[in-house]
């Protein structure tokens, strides 16, 4: 029996202890009409051996290709030590740390993923993570309503520059509550938000203005200009930021004046992997003044009975196995195991690594911007600084592309024709550190034979 | 006791790296004006401090890998090895979620599987992977329920039920969908009583949230007449997965007539707690909620697969997460439930039944006291120390610490909040006889220590790390992030 060790014997005596004749006599209270006998829709039973080679040959057959898309997902190089390490059974098979003094790892590493993430954010203080990126957004605007002493409007203002499916996951997870989104465009040259929009909602009751950094297209918002109008007109800042780039940019803790108020993103470029969308791990942070209105998981510390510096959860009154009804948030278990592996990532780069790191997606993606746009028929859609992405305008529609680039073993990029069809045949391409000029001219030779066209080289 | 371990910031030092992890520099432009102006402070350490530090840190955790962890409502079973080593294939870990679907067909075979598996197990009509963990997939869940009566115009629905012993995340869930909380009582025997939910059920309700077998331990026995009761006052019954573990096999909640459930695939079915997640909690739906189901779900069309979204689902709740939710955790679970098939589903529930009633009968033989005695156990089980605690002074805490200085973890302690100085013990079906021996002499072991020097279990944990920490403290004077001594 995978997984269960009885014995005969042991079932005998364990039965004979209890008082019964047969396992099944346990099951004497569920009403017979409602048991079922067999699960005819369930697969026979396979060894570990029969499912390995069936695992092998599903993951065999989708293969590995050159990606270029990051659109909230990035490739990095993931340092040997994180998984091996995050993987010991002390971390994988832990829970909660609802018992402090048998948890003490896992403590002290969710107090060492604060200090990191309120560092990078340049913040005051960090949840021990919430689901992904998506997630920790919309827990950012039901925050900002809570945290929001005088706005009772529950009215957020969203640049369509924030990733479409942020902006639909907040949407889903903060309509119950009243909470109204109202989304602000773009500027078609710089493909940043348009401060003439925010010129309509100014004198209104705001409760937050959300700042993408770098935005969905890669490009570098005036956040210093978006947080001085936010907070001038009465609402929270919210930073929806890639953390990679903070090594490089401003944090939103050094935006306008004063700084933001929470940001938010998610920590999935810290040692975890693309893994086919998850699991991630979002990140929030925020001003002091507003922990109490934190969701998640927090962990401080403080001292045992002894005097010794210890850790443990803290600021429980805001959660739901203490508050029910008026918790924070319904979330409870979030995702300790990549916070663990984002914890390492980070103390393995070092401020050094990180700038590098920073520095070399800065680099790569305008050396596949130039070869790409090299080509002919494709040009840069959008002026302007940008991070690690960019978005490039074609003759041509983009998915019958992206499909022949698979076949050639390159993952081209990311049609944005659904999501922005003014753009037109707009594709969303990006290079991180782990791109390298041969792949980036092979990318280049490729599309320039799909476009009839050769590259530059 | 270990000697204390400092923070990685305490270990760096200016100029030292990890520096084989660093890519080579280059210099990129950016205007001076969107630069970052603060320095970084990240540790500076050496990769073979780094990794001795998190390996130290990981020794000063208990884990299932290495303890009995027979924490209640959580499913503390082992987590078989071969599950990660699969999810780990290059392949599955290298792909991007946005990547053409064609690229993707093996992945979304497993996935679509795990949902038509799930399907079967629960006895639902469709089943909807992407919620990340319990909490969002019973959002998930309470939102189709307002969704669906929205839909039929039927909104003065505005109205959750929940029983006293529910999971907190079951109220802040309906605080969270915009919905008022009606709570009810269980009876002595731990059941739902039948007058109260009469009581609260009214044209406002939406529904009602259950876990069955309850956390109270016990199997809901009216749960036929729960069902024709809340359906024949308009509204809709949600299963709550945490216990499943518990009936795996042997009664679907699809024919108990719930209309949803989600299922903590962390729980039943073995994916690593990982300190604190991740989970996934996959929503499962009757016929009526199908339509509002969580985007994106897997689909197989002609042999192929592709992901529905809102175009293919417009009455969908919409989407939850960036991508597809935790495939990782998703693909973890695909294996677990390949390994296990039909049978080895059923014999889940068997085992972990076993174990807990055998459980229960020992603590009983040895002088503890059954919160509901006369009541089957399920896979969990509560036992009550309130008479320990007013003839010893030593209370449900004391227990839970000593126990760790006899190489347990403690049980659930003080859930569900109705049953006082309670222990909710769940040991499943992965355990030995002889473990659970071992665990019910510690605790005959901790009742004699009560009884003759209460004071001693008031001081523990002796032999870990750290002992009983100051919480009123770490809330009061909150230290909740390391700063670099000021320059």
């Amino acid at each position: 029996m995978p997984y269960i060790p009885h014995t005969a014997a042991d079932v005998r005596a364990m039965l004979g202890r209890i008082g019964v004749e047969r396992i099944e006599d346990l099951f004497d209270e569920i009403p017979r009409a409602l048991r079922v006998d067999a699960l005819p829709g369930v697969p026979p039973a396979l060894s570990e051996m029969e499912v390995s080679r069936l695992a092998a040959e599903l993951a065999a057959r989708d293969g590995r290709r050159l990606n270029f898309i990051g659109a909230g997902a990035y490739e990095h190089h993931i340092p040997a030590p994180v998984w091996q390490l995050v993987t010991r059974g002390e971390i994988y098979s832990a829970y909660t740390p609802y018992q402090a003094e048998a948890s003490q790892g896992t403590l002290q590493i969710m107090y060492e993923y604060q200090s990191m993430i309120a560092a990078l954010t340049g913040m005051d203080v960090s949840n021990a993570s919430l689901y992904d990126g998506a997630s920790a957004l919309a827990e950012a605007c039901l925050m900002a309503v809570r945290a929001h002493r005088r706005s009772r409007s529950a009215r957020i203002l969203m640049p369509v520059t924030v990733n479409p499916a942020w902006r639909r996951a907040a949407r889903a997870i903060t309509e119950g509550q009243g909470i109204v989104i109202d989304e602000l465009p773009y500027d078609p040259a710089r493909g940043i938000t348009d401060p003439k929009a925010l010129e309509g909602h100014a004198g209104t009751d705001l409760t937050a203005l959300v700042v993408p950094q770098p935005n969905f297209f890669g490009q570098l918002e005036d956040a210093d200009a978006l947080t001085r109008w936010a907070h001038a007109n009465g609402a929270l800042v919210i930073g929806a930021v890639n953390p990679v780039a903070l090594a490089l940019i401003a944090p939103p803790g050094e935006w306008g004046e004063g700084g933001a108020d929470i940001a938010v993103g998610d920590a999935q470029p810290f040692g975890v992997p693309l893994s086919s969308g998850g699991p991630y791990v979002g990140f929030m942070a925020s001003r002091m003044e507003h922990v109490r209105q934190m969701p998640g998981r927090i962990a401080g510390r403080t001292v045992d009975a002894d005097g010794r510096t210890g850790y443990t959860l803290t600021l429980q009154a805001r959660e739901q196995h203490i508050r029910r009804g008026k918790a924070t948030s319904n979330i409870c278990t979030n995702q300790g195991l990549l916070m663990s592996a984002a914890t390492i990532h980070l103390a393995l780069l070092g401020p050094v690594g990180l700038e590098r790191v920073a520095d070399a997606c800065l680099a790569r993606t305008a050396e596949l911007v130039s070869a790409l746009t090299s080509i002919g028929a494709i040009r840069c859609a959008f002026a302007g600084p940008r991070f690690h992405e960019a978005v490039l305008l074609l003759d041509r529609p983009v998915a019958p592309l992206l499909e022949a680039l698979a076949s050639d073993g390159i993952v081209g990029g990311h049609d944005l024709s659904r999501d922005y069809p003014e753009l037109g045949h707009a594709l969303l391409v990006c290079a991180t550190e782990t791109r390298t000029a041969a792949d980036i001219e092979r990318y280049a030779v490729s599309l320039g034979r799909l476009l009839g066209r050769a590259a530059a080289a | 006791m270990k000697k204390p371990e400092p923070l990685i910031f305490e270990l760096s030092q200016p100029g030292r790296g990890a520096t084989a992890q660093h890519p080579p520099g280059v210099t990129a432009e950016l205007p001076q004006r969107l630069r970052r102006r603060s320095r970084l402070p990240l540790p500076e350490v050496s990769e073979l401090q780094a990794v001795r530090h998190y390996t130290r840190l990981s020794q000063m955790n208990f884990g299932i890998d290495t303890q009995f962890y027979p924490l209640g409502s959580c499913t503390m079973k082992y987590n078989p090895r071969i599950c990660n080593s699969l999810a780990l294939l290059p392949e599955f870990l290298g792909r991007h979620p946005l990547a053409p679907a064609s690229t993707g067909q093996g992945f979304m075979s497993c996935l679509f599987e795990l949902q038509e598996m799930l399907r079967q197990v629960t006895g639902m009509a469709a089943v909807s992977l992407t919620p990340m963990a319990g909490a969002q997939g019973e959002f998930a869940g309470v939102a189709m329920i307002r969704a669906y009566h929205r839909a039929r115009g039927d909104t003065a629905r505005n109205e959750i039920i929940v029983p006293d012993a529910a999971h907190g995340t079951n109220p802040a869930t309906a605080s969270m969908c915009g919905m008022k909380v009606r709570e009810i009582a269980s009876r002595p025997d731990g059941d739902v009583d039948l007058a109260a939910l009469d009581a609260a059920l009214s044209g406002a309700t939406a529904g009602i949230m259950l876990t069955n077998p309850s956390t109270l331990g016990v199997f809901e026995r009216n749960i036929v007449e729960i069902e024709r009761r809340v359906h024949a006052a308009g509204g809709l019954l949600y299963y709550d997965g945490a216990n499943l573990n518990a009936i795996l096999g042997k009664v679907r909640p699809g024919d108990m007539g719930f209309d949803v459930i989600h299922m903590n695939l962390h729980k039943t079915f073995s994916t690593p707690h990982g300190g604190g997640g991740p989970g996934s909690g996959a929503v499962g739906v009757g016929p009526r909620l199908a339509p509002y189901m969580p985007v994106p779900v897997v689909s197989k069309d002609d042999g192929r697969y592709r992901w529905l979204d809102e175009r293919d689902l417009p009455q969908s709740i919409g989407r939850l997460s960036g991508f597809m939710g935790n495939s990782g955790v998703l693909l973890r679970a695909w294996v677990y439930m390949r390994i296990l098939g039909a049978e080895g589903m059923r014999r889940v529930a068997e085992y972990s039944t076993l174990n807990a009633n055998y459980l229960l009968a020992r603590l009983v033989e040895a002088g503890f006291d059954a919160a509901y005695p006369g009541r089957r156990a399920s896979h969990e089980f509560i036992i009550t120390l309130k008479r320990q605690a007013r003839e010893t002074g030593a209370n449900a805490m004391d227990f839970a610490k000593r126990l760790l200085d006899h190489g347990y973890h403690a049980p659930t302690t003080y859930f569900p909040l109705l049953v006082p100085e309670c222990l909710l013990i769940e040991p499943t079906e992965t355990e030995t006889r002889e473990e659970l021996d071992g665990f019910v002499e510690a605790m005959a072991a901790i009742l004699r220590e009560a009884a003759a020097d209460a004071a001693t279990l008031k001081g523990a944990p002796y032999t870990l790390p750290v002992r009983r920490l100051d919480d009123v403290r770490a809330a009061r004077q909150l230290d909740v992030a390391w700063k670099p001594a000021a320059a």
